[in-house]
């Protein structure tokens, strides 16, 4: 598995941690999972409250990877001064970078996704785009100093899967050397293994865990089918075709007429 | 008392922390943690829209007007 800025994950499996019923919940669904990394958030909070002190110190105790995210940001600053906010308070300068560009599809303005990744990583962070499967895009990413892409499934929350498998397999062929995470869009397990399959690296999902009726199980689900994608993409699957090949050897067959 | 009241308001300043507006006595951010009663909560944060530093905190003064982020962990995808 290709390294993440310089870090190898266990699993090639990096999971969200809202939504969830309870903390007991999210917690049980990490363990089941097997995910290398979590993805967390910052948002205001009253001095009586706790919520996000506890929940630090329960995303502290799973033990993974964290990387922080810039959701909910619209501009260039925005998401630019979030991500030194998080920076401080999570230690890490792994930063998953959103710039919201639309309401609907919670589209990734591409233009601002440039310009803050650019400024972001020259400050020394690690920017993991969240971005579309557009080439021209991640030419831009690339150059502006990513050495990871996040291509959407589908947006967020949509649960629709791979829209453009033809994008993601275009993106795979032309970046050979970044690692590849599919981010957003993916409702079903089997949707996880189809962008293994095409090569992906790694997976980040969200809802599709926490919104099942059972996430534990949702997450252990999504774990196996990803280790499933992962292991026919390295076993080099057959081409398809589109004539029948008999699999049973006719060579031998008895003569019955 | 009423001295000591009246100058406690004129040193009052008017500002805003997470969109709410507050009137405090604290000078610098810092002091405005201790006012508010984060304590030793982990929060990032930022003034008028620029992060400031842990470190830098007690050094960077506030005047009327000033807009104030106070940020904690919180869930996310």
């Amino acid at each position: 598995m290709k390294d993440f800025y310089g870090t190898k994950l266990e699993t090639p499996f990096m999971l969200g941690t809202a939504q969830y019923p309870s903390p007991a919940i999210l917690s049980n669904a990490f363990k089941r999972s097997g995910a290398s990394v979590a993805t967390v958030s910052l948002r205001r909070e009253a001095s009586d409250a706790k919520a996000g002190q506890d929940f630090w110190q329960l995303i502290k105790e799973l033990n993974v990877h964290i990387l922080p995210n810039t959701a909910g940001c619209h501009t260039v600053k925005e998401a630019v001064t979030t991500a030194h906010m998080a920076r401080e308070i999570f230690g890490t300068p792994w930063i998953k970078l959103e710039v919201i560009g639309e309401e609907d599809t919670l589209q990734p303005d591409v233009f601002g996704l440039v310009e803050a990744a650019r400024i972001l990583s020259e400050e020394g962070f690690q920017v993991f785009p969240y971005t579309t499967e557009d080439l021209v895009v991640a030419d831009k990413l690339v150059d502006a100093g990513c050495r990871v892409l996040m291509p959407w499934g589908a947006p967020i929350g949509s649960g629709m899967g791979l829209n453009n498998v033809f994008g993601l397999r275009a993106l795979r062929s032309h970046f050979p050397d970044i690692p590849l995470v599919v981010d957003a869009g993916l409702g079903l397990p089997s949707q996880a293994a189809q962008a293994m399959e095409l090569g992906m690296d790694a997976i980040l999902l969200n809802t599709a865990v926490s919104k099942a009726g059972d996430p534990a199980k949702m997450a252990e689900a999504f774990a196996l089918a990803i280790r499933s994608g992962q292991l026919a993409e390295q076993a080099d699957p057959m081409q398809p075709r589109d004539m029948a090949s008999p699999s049973t050897p006719l060579l031998g067959k008895a003569f019955l007429d | 008392m009423v001295r000591g009241h009246i100058e406690a308001l004129i040193f009052m300043k008017n500002i805003q922390v997470n969109s709410e507006n507050i009137s405090c006595q604290a000078e610098n951010l810092a002091d405005l943690l201790t006012e508010l009663n984060y304590g030793d909560a982990i929060v990032a944060t930022a003034l008028n829209g620029d992060f400031v530093a842990q470190g830098l905190r007690a050094s960077t003064p506030l005047k009327d007007g000033d807009r104030i982020e106070i940020l904690a962990p919180m869930q996310g995808g």
